[in-house]
């Protein structure tokens, strides 16, 4: 990992500030038809989950529920490639295996339910940001300078998913990424993620509890149950 | 000058004050009177049977005899250093990283001392070889089990920044780096103090040995500072191999945290 202050990020941050509404695009006009981005789940096996077949189309969001306990967080480390599994995992119709795993997981992102942090200062663990993510999600350029002991959970949250962001994956798996965020911000980080998905053509898959949000966010719903997969009706 | 030789009368002497010290814990209740005693016993058991080793081993300066006893003091040295882990690796890991990189080390640092700066004829005369090696393993030993232990407690207790920075796409070396870092770091500290206090806070053993033994203080400090330099160099080398190793067993080749690897 780069040591230093990374100063160039927070200069290229307080340039635009556009407006945007979000249109949430559903199932049908979206059919871009397009394997780019595609994220392909091909029997695979890890820690009590599987066998787990599953596609997440690129630009398409998919939500993952399931009880505590039934794998959902296992399911996505072994999708990132932190854990050992069998079975192949397809990004643009190439395998994990592919690709270097550092690579992997810069492509196929994941955020977990708890963020982890390393050196003192907000700033120090960002990538590129566009200029306007951070005001999206409610803060300013000064957070950069922030240390990152004082900042709430809220705020590591948020954060943490900035952080991920830089990386530009291009398909997300995101654990539970507005547990402790107040109504505001779970709907900023809402719009934050609608737009990179549309932008970025990006497959996301979005683990929730809460069945408003996955009907917000998600066009198909799954269940996690004693590690197989369920489709869900809406 | 002569050596005056010890008598059994003048260790018994000697062994009465172990004998009070275990007396007065046991009064105490510090709980170790038992653990000296036998301390005290197995080291005179066993310099007593080393000593009947090297009479032999001097006595038929055979370099088959040299190689067997060296290995024995290896394979101790590896032992003593896999049970100083908190969390060693399972396996034969465990017992191999230190070992290996402890032969590396001394071994070749020994090997160069004999051949190229003491330049006996044969080079393997064991009255230089073993103190050599031993005060090589001895001190690589400490460092290598210093820093293998300081680089797999790290490790565990950082796995959450570590799979952290994983997950944002680190490499395992980029993100082990600081753990290993300072691992190194901690198993060089002893031999840069040992070096930075010699002669001012303490007299080495060995060249106290040298001048008790009647050999003139100069050339007992210039083999002082020879011993210093080659433990430096054994020390140093054996660190970096042996952490250098550990860093990479700690991963699997598509950069994954293996603590499984850990007991």
């Amino acid at each position: 990992m780069k040591t230093g202050i990374s100063v160039p990020v927070f200069l290229r941050v307080c340039c635009s500030r556009r407006g945007c509404r979000i249109q949430y695009p559903d199932e049908e006009d979206s059919a871009r038809g397009t394997t780019l981005n595609r994220l392909c789940v091909e029997r695979l096996v890890t820690r009590h989950v599987g066998p787990v077949d599953l596609v997440v189309e690129s630009a398409r969001c998919v939500s993952l529920s399931g009880p505590s306990g039934s794998g959902k967080t296992l399911l996505l480390r072994a999708i990132a490639d932190l854990d050992p599994h069998q079975g192949t995992i397809w990004l643009d119709e190439r395998p994990c295996d592919s690709y270097a795993a550092p690579e992997w997981r810069r492509r196929v992102g994941l955020l977990p339910a708890e963020s982890r942090w390393w050196y003192e200062r907000v700033g120090e663990h960002m990538g590129a940001l566009e200029p306007d993510w951070l005001e999206q999600l409610g803060f300013t350029e000064q957070v950069l300078e922030w240390e990152v002991r004082h900042c709430s959970t809220g705020e590591r949250q948020r954060l943490a998913l900035l952080r991920l962001l830089a990386n530009r994956p291009r398909a997300l798996l995101l654990d539970e990424p507005t547990a402790s965020l107040d109504p505001d911000n779970v709907r900023r980080m809402e719009t934050l993620l609608e737009k990179y998905r549309v932008q970025h053509d990006a497959a996301v898959l979005w683990v929730s509890h809460d069945p408003e949000q996955t009907r917000r966010v998600a066009t198909r719903d799954l269940e996690l149950h004693d590690g197989c997969l369920l489709e869900r009706g809406r | 000058m002569n050596i005056i030789p010890l008598t059994p009368l003048d260790l018994f002497l000697a062994s009465i004050l172990v004998i009070a010290l275990a007396a007065l814990s046991w009064a105490l209740r510090l709980g170790v009177g038992r653990q000296l005693m036998i301390a005290a016993l197995r080291t005179t058991v066993q310099l007593l049977l080393v000593g009947l080793v090297l009479k032999s081993l001097f006595a038929n300066a055979h370099l088959a005899w040299l190689g067997l006893a060296s290995l024995v003091m290896l394979l101790m040295a590896g032992r003593e250093v896999m049970v100083r882990q908190k969390r060693r690796f399972r396996g034969w890991w465990g017992f191999g990283l230190g070992t290996l990189s402890m032969f590396v080390s001394s071994f070749s640092v020994t090997i160069l001392a004999l051949t190229v700066v003491i330049n006996n004829q044969p080079w393997y005369l064991p009255q230089y070889a073993i103190p050599l090696l031993g005060m090589l393993l001895g001190n690589t030993m400490n460092g290598i089990s210093l820093g293998l232990d300081q680089l797999t407690r790290n490790a565990w207790e950082q796995r959450d920044v570590i799979e952290q920075r994983l997950l944002l796409g680190g490499s395992w070396s980029e993100v082990i780096a600081d753990i290993r870092r300072e691992a190194m770091r901690v198993g060089l500290v002893p031999i840069i103090n040992a070096m930075a206090a010699a002669g001012i806070v303490s007299l080495p053993g060995m060249m106290t040995g040298q001048i008790l033994a009647g050999t003139p203080p100069v050339v007992a400090v210039n083999y002082q500072i020879l011993i210093m330099f080659l433990i430096a160099a054994g020390t140093g080398f054996g660190t970096l191999v042996s952490v250098s190793l550990g860093a990479r067993r700690l991963f699997d080749k598509r950069h994954r945290l293996c603590l499984e690897r850990l007991s």
